[in-house]
Formats: structure tokens, C-alpha cells, sequence
């Protein structure tokens, strides 16, 4: 029987990575809001490996946490080991990855969000999204319960229809144990939302005391722990190690032996799953020269004897994976705890959604993380976020905040998913961002802190401080600039010890800081009046000078595509009525719905000649209606 | 293809063929900046004392100050011009070699190749032209930007496309295989090595500097369609090229470094500007230094776009005249029959069913007769043959040779960094730039290739 339950001003449907920040960032910004899982043990869970960042991951992380999210924080607060990588490359590239403490980091997580004044969590499954006319009003949960909602947010992760599958045995489940959710893809279906199915896996958990660490290789955290968060100033931690082996022939020669149980290739697993993150029995198939993998034995957390294999990513059966487990040197004796497997799952065709991450069908419905078609805490946490903003932007009658290719990784990940679609679950990475180069790790804060404090995500302290940082990089930059270093004999003996070339006539500091074999700190002996500050000042002030040629280009490439990004093309748009269309393109534009001139084109089969045609409309449009108004 | 407003686009709008005077319009913001720094006003009055919409006689003069043309250039300022921006047009009378180098000034100046029908597009967008005619406004630049498209294709199904998506592929795979580096730090692929970079965008920088100076239609206009006397000694080349140079005014007498053997002319047909190759006589001999001079011919007769075969109607024909005709079998040809004048020695009949050519002109290269026919026989060979007949070909060479150098500025840049040893992903930006640059001639430049080549060629995953 249904009943009553409350009203509430926004509902997120699943509480992982992604609901985690949808819930607290619609609370944080004053509305009412219900949170629902299926098990609350499982609030922000790890279901994969114990560990976030890298690249472009890292970017997007700090970008969340410069937007007012909790993602970076909650690392920040967990982590067992932290380490720089790309350190051998430039700045643009460089990220940040950190292993966590799996328990500890769902547990603080958890206690986070419940301890958020305006969110209610409840251990329930919904089965239905309430819609009336074209506008969601609610969700109904397993037991009856109606919630009635002005905004509703799925995060669903991979529960919708959830099918595991290891060897030739499958089950319906959730992740790791867990319910699966097997009723909200019918209520998706019938608001007419086109569903895909996906395939993820996961690598067996394996018992430490069962692995001979003394034949593997050890991988220490970085001395220097640069946190993730802008709030977590610095960080000292004993931190834990990582360990490497690799698989060897022996362990190829048991899975080419077993493909015929091998779900992959027998046919019984049909979703797409991720290129970048293969099982291992698609390693040893499609790299058939490669003698050896790497495995890496990760920690899962301090109060536990569990650790993560990655590398073994598998949906063999069980017996095979013991056996090509125990191929691995130092894990001759290994005792598996839980198995691998993979996981089927439907997600929704995310070119249905706007930018904003809105349903195009269902006003007030969002959706973020997997159910796009996503992988990765750090790609369902963005999406997250951008929905809980964007729900409570639009009830409170604000302008929807779309952060554009060249603000954000966040940016280009939603820009792909609504305007291109997915063919396998969708991960982020560098390439992808054309403007890498102003989107980097370290400038997340210049990019997108005003816009967190704007909305109010981000608090006048924290603020504060970002604005002192932003004066000093500015005060120092012009400091450089206007220093001048003249060409007397003890400046050239000093460059010469520099080895960099000596001067002929007057120079900048700002000059002398671009040349390759130079830095900020070996400047010093020509700069004795410099004030200290702080490591990410300088490191701003390092880059933004030494690689100011590049980054003035991409600047310049930005504004050329801003332009065709503010052209704006209205939501009531009818696409059948422009003369002069291409037939594809017609029906390609009736189906992603651009929001912009810029998006338009990025869309395929959508040719210059028809982007011509748009704006000759739209001039039309706008000529018309100026008309009208006389 | 970009579609970019605002800026400042350029183009020729006259079409081939029509006559020696053509326009070269500029329209956008920058126009009077990039007019300025070329042209040189015989009036004592600086350009920005110019007036609105009034003829001034002047130089168009290159960065070395060299005189292009001589021409007449007037400013359109805004809002009261065709696309309601600023306007320069520049009247030249040069011909179209003339023509394109001052277009070519001006896009070296910044501006941009306008994209087909542009300058409708703009004076619509910018509320000159009304609404009612909108359908018609799409339907031309609809059928200009097919039409150039189709140009484009045309040009680009040859071995052209086949090289740009060579280096391309080339370029894609460091791209990959940087990418991969910084994507997947932590796997064990081998971080790419500089030493071969740099060799591999080395040798892809000369390959595009090739192609620009062999592209298309773009390099016909600039360079001319080189087109080659053949005839035995004595049949009379000398005066078919003097015929011909003394009826067209030259645009450019003897290009330095060619020998006393080779004499190369620039005539212009209606537009189209034709380098003539006038070579020693190619006849079998045992004499050494004559030896030389003929095998400069025949490689001359190689590369040759056209040939003109020529025969003198007033000797009979010899066992040299036959082996002529045989070398240019695979050629553009046209037989030219000289000496009309005099007594006939040959059977006509038995000249056309020897040379496989399809046009046959009959002339006297002494007398001046038969030259018009001549040249309306080469103009329809080369528009026919080459499909070299509109304004589209020259804007699509054109787009060609500045993408081309633009790619080619990439990959400088590219070299340059990993010199002074910037960091991979600063070069890889260069790198990227020439890649998507080279793919706007084939119109493929999607990011997405990079990825799957990753996948395909690199071992990832957890």
C-alpha cells in the first residue's frame, strides 16, 4: 500500500560518490532534501579500487572542491598513502593520486552528510519517479512510501538491473553484496527514456598475510603530501605502501586454457565495458606479444587485511581465479577473500539530458554518475554536484549554472556525454580537454572559486583566503615583470654558475623565469629583496610566467570558441522548420537539442554548411521578434 | 572547417576568365590596419586621412617593399558597406597572378580566407540584407559551400589527401603515444622517446613544406601551369613563344637559375597563368653536350602539366617527329601544326591519325596566325582536364596552401620547444595544432582517433 511520507524540496536516489555530493550540495544551498540507499552501510563506497586522482581525475577532484564539494575533503581526511604522478613532465600534467582507507572513507563520508542540517537518509529502494505532466513531482520506495520532491536526482550507480557474472554462474545483484535495484529501469522506460546496458568488473581481495611481500617491488607514498582539497592546508601522515609484481607466462597460459569459461568470450556478457580498464583475460588476448603485466597489491585500508589486485580484473570462474592468482610471484599461497567479477547494468542514454544534467523529457529530473554511462567516483562525484546545483539553481529560480569546455574538465565531461553520447562506460582524460594547458590541477581554484562562492558552496572564509592567494600570484607576476636585472659583471658570473646564458642588455626577472633552465628558487641569488611566500603561490607564479607563450595561445583558442558558444539557440526551437537543413543533421539536431551554436557543431554529422543555415534562422528569429515588440 | 565571425576575412571576387581586372575585397574589423601596411597611395595624405568610399591610385607593395601592382584601392567604413563592416576593396589589373599575391599579402596580414559566400552571410547576419530574401541568402551559400566542398574533394581524391592522411597517421601515433605517457602514468609503457619525436616531426614538417610547394590549384596559381614547347629543332618554338609572350603582357621574365637550354615565359590566358617551357630540340644524337640539354627535356617533359606537340607542316615527317608523338601519349597534349604558310609537305590526315590528341591548331607562329585559337584551345584543355574553371578552386588552393603553412608553423614550433627542452605536453600541444590543422584539409579532426589509438596500440588497465 502507498503512503504519504513528507515533502522535500529535491530527492537523490542513491547515496554513492555521486549522491553524496548531489544531497549535500543541494542542502548546503538551503533546500530540504531526502537521500535515499538501498543499504546505508554502503553510503560513498568503493566498490573498485581503493583509490582516487590521476589525471584529469585529480583535475576534476580539486575542481569539485573549489565548487564547495566534499569529495576532496573527505580524501583529504582518509587517505593511506598520497603520490604525485607525471612529476618527470611539465605542470599541466601533473596529478595527484591517493590511496584510500576504504571503511574510514565511506564511514566519514557518511557521517558527513548525515550530520548536514536539511537531508533526511533513508534505507529504501525506489521503484518509481512521479511525474506529473512533464514535471516530476516525487518517488514511491519498495515499502510504499511517497516522497514528494520538486526536483529528483538519480544516482544510481550500477544497481539499475544489476547482473553479476563470474564464469558460467550469474545472479541478479548489486556491487559487492549488495541488493540490485530492479524496478526504477521500468519507471525510466515508461517516461520513455532510452536505456543501454553497460559492463564493469572488479579483481579478487586477497588476504595480506597470505602474500609474500619480499618478491615484490615496494611503492612508498610521496614524502611531500600535496592535499587535495584547498581547505586541507598541510598534511603530515604516516602513510602505507603499495606493492608490485607481475603476471608471467604460466599465469597467461591458465587463462588462454580457460577461455572457453570466460563470460567475455563466451557470449554471456553483452554490455560494452571500458577500454582503459580491461580484464585481464582481455589483456592476454589483445596484447598476445606482452609476456608480463603489472599487478599492483593496494592496501584497503588500515583495519583491515584486505587488499585490493589490481591488475586481475577478472569474471573468470572461481577456480581459474585461484589458480591464476597463485601464478603470481608472492601470491603462491594467496587466499582470495572475495572473488572478481563483473557486473552488468543499465544506464540511460545520456544524450537525453541538457548540460545542466536535467532530463530533456521530464522537467526536474537529473541524473549523474554511472546511470550516465560514466565510470569513476571521480566522474559520478562532478556529475553530482553540477545536478544538486543545478536542481536547486532551477527551484530557486536561478540561472542553471553550464560550465563550458574551457572552464573545467567537469565541463568537457558533459559536454561529451549529452552532446556525443557514450560507447563505453565513460572515463576522463587529458586528451579529451582541448585547453589541458589552462585546466590543470593546480589552478583549480583560480578557475572556479568565485563561481563556488556565487552560489554559495563555497563560504566567505574560505573566500577570503582564495582571494589573498589570487593577490600574491598577481602582485608577484607584476613584481617580475617590472624587476630589472642589469648586465653588470656579478650578474653574468651568477648565470654563468646558473648555466644559462649571460646578459647583453637589461632584463626582466619575468624574462629570465621563462628560460627552460631556470626557476623561481634559483632566481633567488638575483633577486635578494623577494618577499617568502607561499609554495602555491610561487608555483602559480612559476607557471603562469615560464609558459606564458602557450598559454596565451590556448586563451586566445578559447575566446575563439567562446564566441560560438554564446550563441545561444532557444529551448523552443522547432528544427523542423528551418529552411534549408540537412536531412542528418535535421534529425540530430531534434535529437541532442544544443543549447549553443558551438555545441551544435560539435555534433556529428552536423556540417558547417548547416551551422550557416542555424544562424541565418536565428537571425531571422531574433529580427522578427524585435519586430513584433514594435 | 571553422566558423569563425568577427574576424577579418579576404577574398578575389572576379571570376576567371573575365577579363584583367579583378577585385580583392577584405571585410571586418581589421581591414583598414591590413590595408595599410600594403598599400602605398600616390597622394602625399597618410591612409588614415583616406576618404570614405573614394578612389585612391597607389603600390601594393610585399613586405620588401617590392611593387606588386599598381591599383586602385578604396575604404567602405562601417555600418554603410555591403557586409556592414569595414571594407577595403582593391581594384588591380595585374591579372590573377597579380591578384592572388596581393590576396596572398593580405592573409599574411591576418586576414582570413573568407569560406564560400561568406560576405552574404555576413551582410545578412549583420541586417543588410532583408528578411524576406533569406531563403534565397541560404540557398547561395548552400550551393557555394557544396560546390567548394566538392572542389575540395575533388582536389583531394589524388594523391594529396594520400599524403596529408600519411603524416597525419604518423602525427597521430606520438600523439597517442604521448598521451598514453600522461594519461597512464602508472603503466608499464615505454615513455616516448625525444630523440625519436623530434626525428619524426622533423621529417613530417619537410613532408607538409613539399606539399607546399606542389598543392593543387593553389600551386597552378601561383607557380603557373607549366606547360612545355615539344617540337624538333628548327619547327619553330622560339616564335610560338614569342607569338604567344608577345600577345599576353609577361607577368614575370627568366626565374633565375634557369639554363641557357631551358627558357621558361609566364603568360596569363584569361586568368589562368601558364609557365611556358621552351626546350633545346629533342632529337636522337650522339653529340654529348647536346645529349645533356635533352635529357633536361625529357624530364622537363615529365613533369609537364600540358604539352604542345609541335610539327612544321612544311617538312616531311621524320622518324624524331614519331618518337615525339610517342612520348607524349600518357601526356595533356595539344598538337600544334606550324608553318600553315608555307607549302605543305604533310598530309594532315596522317598527322591527326598519329598524334592522340584531341585538339589539333593549325598555325604560323611567324605570322601571328592561329595564336587566338591557340590560346582558346589551351584555356579549354586546362578547364576541362583539371576541372580549373571558378572562383571556388582558387579559394579551396588557397585555404590549402595557408593551412598547410600553418600546420607546417606547428610543427617549427614543435621542433623548437623540444630544443630548449619544454615539457612533452607543450610540445604536444604544437604537435596536436599541426595534426587538427592538416585534418581541416581532409575534414577530419576528431580528438576521439587519439584515444583509440591508445587502446589499440598500448596495454592499459587495471
Amino acid at each position: 500500500m502507498e503512503y504519504k511520507v513528507g515533502k522535500y524540496d529535491v530527492a537523490v536516489v542513491g547515496i554513492g560518490h555521486a549522491g553524496c555530493e548531489a544531497a549535500l550540495a543541494t542542502a548546503r544551498m538551503g533546500l530540504k532534501t531526502v537521500a535515499f540507499a538501498i543499504n546505508l552501510d554502503s553510503i560513498a563506497l568503493m566498490a573498485c579500487n581503493p583509490s582516487i586522482g590521476g589525471p584529469g581525475k585529480s583535475n576534476m577532484v580539486r575542481e569539485i572542491d573549489a565548487l564547495g564539494g566534499q569529495m576532496g575533503i573527505n580524501v583529504d581526511k582518509t587517505f593511506i598513502q598520497m603520490r604525485m604522478l607525471n612529476t618527470k613532465k611539465g605542470p599541466a600534467v601533473r596529478a595527484i593520486r591517493a590511496q584510500l582507507d576504504k571503511r574510514a572513507y565511506s564511514a566519514t563520508m557518511k557521517h558527513t552528510v548525515e550530520s548536514q542540517p536539511n537531508i533526511d537518509i533513508v534505507q529504501e529502494e525506489v521503484v518509481k519517479i512521479l511525474v506529473e505532466g512533464k514535471k516530476v513531482t516525487g518517488v514511491v520506495t519498495k515499502t510504499g512510501g511517497i516522497y514528494e520532491a520538486k526536483a529528483v536526482i538519480l544516482t544510481t550507480g550500477v544497481y539499475l538491473r544489476g547482473r553479476i557474472v563470474i564464469g558460467d554462474l550469474s545472479y541478479s545483484s548489486g556491487p559487492s553484496g549488495l541488493f540490485p535495484a530492479n524496478e526504477l529501469s521500468k519507471s525510466l522506460e515508461s517516461l520513455g527514456f532510452e536505456l543501454g546496458r553497460f559492463k564493469t568488473g572488479t579483481p579478487p581481495r586477497i588476504h595480506k598475510d597470505s602474500v609474500d611481500f619480499s618478491k615484490m617491488i615496494i611503492q612508498p607514498g610521496d614524502e611531500k603530501i600535496f592535499p587535495f582539497s584547498y581547505a586541507s592546508g598541510e598534511i603530515q601522515r604516516e602513510q602505507i605502501p603499495c606493492w608490485l609484481t607481475y603476471t608471467n607466462e604460466k599465469t597467461h597460459k591458465i587463462i588462454s586454457e580457460n577461455l572457453h569459461r570466460a563470460p567475455l568470450y563466451t557470449g554471456e556478457i553483452k554490455g560494452a565495458g571500458p577500454r582503459y580498464c580491461p580484464s585481464v583475460e582481455m589483456k592476454i588476448v589483445n596484447f598476445k606479444d606482452k609476456t608480463s603485466h603489472q599487478v599492483f597489491i593496494e592496501p584497503e585500508g588500515i583495519d583491515t587485511n584486505e587488499m585490493y589486485v589490481q591488475g586481475l580484473s577478472t569474471s573468470l570462474p572461481v577456480d581459474v581465479q585461484i589458480e591464476m592468482a597463485r601464478s603470481v610471484k608472492g601470491l603462491e599461497n594467496v587466499k582470495i577473500m572475495r572473488f572478481g567479477y563483473a557486473i552488468e547494468y543499465d544506464f540511460v542514454i545520456p544524450t537525453q539530458l541538457k548540460p545542466t544534467l536535467e532530463a530533456k523529457n521530464v522537467q526536474g529530473l537529473y541524473m549523474a554518475g554511472q546511470i550516465n554511462g560514466t565510470s569513476g567516483y571521480e566522474e559520478a562525484a562532478a556529475q553530482g554536484l553540477m545536478a544538486g546545483i543545478n536542481a536547486a539553481l532551477k527551484i530557486k529560480e536561478k540561472e542553471p549554472l553550464v560550465l563550458s569546455r574551457s572552464d573545467a574538465y567537469i565541463g568537457v565531461m558533459i559536454d561529451d556525454l549529452v552532446t556525443k553520447g557514450v560507447i563505453e562506460p565513460y572515463r576522463i582524460l587529458t586528451s579529451r580537454a582541448e585547453y589541458r594547458l589552462l585546466l590543470r590541477q593546480d589552478n583549480a581554484d583560480l578557475r572556479l572559486m568565485d563561481t563556488g562562492h556565487k552560489i554559495g558552496l563555497i563560504n566567505d572564509e574560505r573566500y577570503k583566503k582564495y582571494m589573498k592567494k589570487k593577490k600574491m600570484i598577481e602582485d608577484e607576476i607584476k613584481r617580475l615583470e617590472s624587476v630589472k636585472i642589469t648586465p653588470t659583471a656579478k650578474t653574468n658570473e651568477t648565470l654563468e654558475q646558473l648555466e644559462t646564458a649571460v646578459l647583453k642588455s637589461p632584463s626582466t626577472l619575468a624574462e629570465l623565469l621563462k628560460r627552460p633552465e631556470l626557476n623561481y628558487e634559483k632566481l633567488k641569488v638575483l633577486d635578494e629583496h623577494r618577499k617568502e611566500l607561499p609554495l602555491e603561490v610561487i608555483e602559480q607564479v612559476e607557471i603562469s610566467t615560464a609558459y606564458e607563450g602557450y598559454i596565451k595561445r590556448q586563451i586566445a583558442q578559447v575566446e575563439q570558441f567562446k564566441k560560438m558558444e554564446n550563441k545561444k539557440i532557444p529551448e523552443d526551437i522547432n528544427f523542423d522548420e528551418i529552411y534549408g537543413l540537412g536531412f542528418e543533421a535535421r534529425e540530430k539536431l531534434k535529437e541532442i537539442k544544443p543549447l549553443s551554436i558551438g555545441q551544435a557543431s560539435r555534433i556529428s554529422g552536423v556540417n558547417p554548411s548547416d551551422i550557416t543555415v542555424l544562424m541565418i534562422y536565428l537571425e531571422m528569429r531574433r529580427r522578427k521578434s524585435l519586430h513584433e515588440e514594435f | 572547417m571553422k566558423i569563425v565571425s568577427c574576424d577579418t576575412i579576404a577574398a578575389i571576387s572576379t571570376v576567371i576568365g573575365e577579363g584583367g581586372i579583378g577585385i580583392v575585397r577584405i571585410s571586418g574589423p581589421e581591414s583598414f590596419k591590413i590595408a595599410e601596411k600594403i598599400f602605398r597611395p600616390k597622394t602625399k595624405k597618410k591612409f588614415n586621412e583616406l576618404k570614405n568610399r573614394t578612389l585612391y591610385l597607389g603600390n601594393i607593395v610585399d613586405s620588401k617593399n617590392d611593387i606588386i601592382d599598381e591599383v586602385l584601392l578604396a575604404i567602405f567604413k562601417a555600418p554603410y558597406t555591403y557586409t556592414r563592416e569595414d571594407m577595403v576593396e582593391i581594384n588591380c589589373h595585374g591579372g590573377l597572378t597579380a591578384q592572388k599575391r596581393i590576396l596572398g599579402l593580405v592573409l599574411d596580414q591576418g586576414a582570413r580566407m573568407a569560406e564560400p559566400g561568406e560576405f552574404t552571410k555576413r551582410a545578412f547576419l549583420n541586417g543588410r540584407i532583408d528578411l524576406s530574401q533569406a531563403e534565397a541568402v541560404i540557398d547561395i551559400i548552400r550551393a557555394k559551400t557544396d560546390k567548394a566542398l566538392s572542389v575540395a574533394n575533388r582536389q583531394l581524391t589524388g594523391s594529396l589527401s594520400k599524403k596529408i592522411k600519411e603524416i597525419r597517421s604518423d602525427l597521430l601515433n606520438i600523439l597517442a603515444h604521448i598521451a598514453a605517457n600522461i594519461d597512464f602514468p602508472e603503466e608499464d609503457i615505454p615513455e616516448a622517446d625525444s630523440e625519436f619525436i623530434l626525428k619524426e616531426i622533423t621529417v613530417a614538417g619537410e613532408r607538409v613544406k613539399e606539399l607546399l610547394k606542389g598543392a593543387g590549384s593553389g600551386r597552378i596559381l601561383r607557380e603557373g601551369l607549366s606547360t612545355l614547347i615539344l617540337g624538333n629543332t628548327n619547327v619553330g618554338k622560339s616564335s610560338l613563344l614569342n607569338a604567344l609572350v608577345k600577345e599576353e603582357r609577361a607577368i614575370v621574365t627568366d626565374i633565375p637559375g634557369t639554363t641557357r637550354d631551358i627558357i621558361e615565359e609566364y603568360i596569363d590566358i584569361k586568368g589562368i597563368p601558364i609557365k611556358i617551357i621552351d626546350t633545346a630540340g629533342i632529337r636522337q644524337t650522339s653529340d654529348k653536350v647536346e645529349k645533356i640539354g635533352i635529357e633536361r627535356a625529357m624530364k622537363h617533359l615529365k613533369e609537364a602539366e600540358l604539352v604542345l606537340l609541335m610539327i612544321d607542316i612544311s617538312r616531311k615527317l621524320t622518324r624524331d617527329d614519331k618518337n615525339l608523338i610517342e612520348l607524349i601519349r600518357d601526356k595533356t597534349a595539344i598538337t600544334v601544326i606550324n608553318k600553315v604558310d608555307l607549302p605543305v609537305e604533310v598530309n594532315e590526315d596522317e598527322i591527326e591519325q598519329l598524334v592522340p590528341t584531341e585538339r589539333i591548331i593549325r598555325i604560323s607562329a611567324l605570322k601571328h596566325e592561329g595564336i587566338e585559337e591557340l590560346k582558346e584551345a589551351i584555356f579549354d584543355t586546362v578547364t576541362e582536364k583539371m576541372g580549373f574553371s571558378d572562383e571556388g578552386l582558387i579559394a579551396a588552393g588557397e585555404r590549402q596552401r595557408k593551412v598547410l603553412q600553418e600546420a607546417h608553423d606547428f610543427l617549427d614550433m614543435a621542433i623548437d620547444a623540444m630544443d630548449i627542452h619544454m615539457p612533452i605536453e607543450m610540445v604536444e600541444l604544437d604537435i596536436r595544432d599541426a595534426w587538427e590543422k592538416l585534418g581541416e584539409i581532409t575534414g577530419d579532426t576528431v580528438s576521439e582517433d587519439i584515444i583509440t589509438t591508445i587502446f589499440q596500440k598500448f596495454c592499459i588497465g587495471k
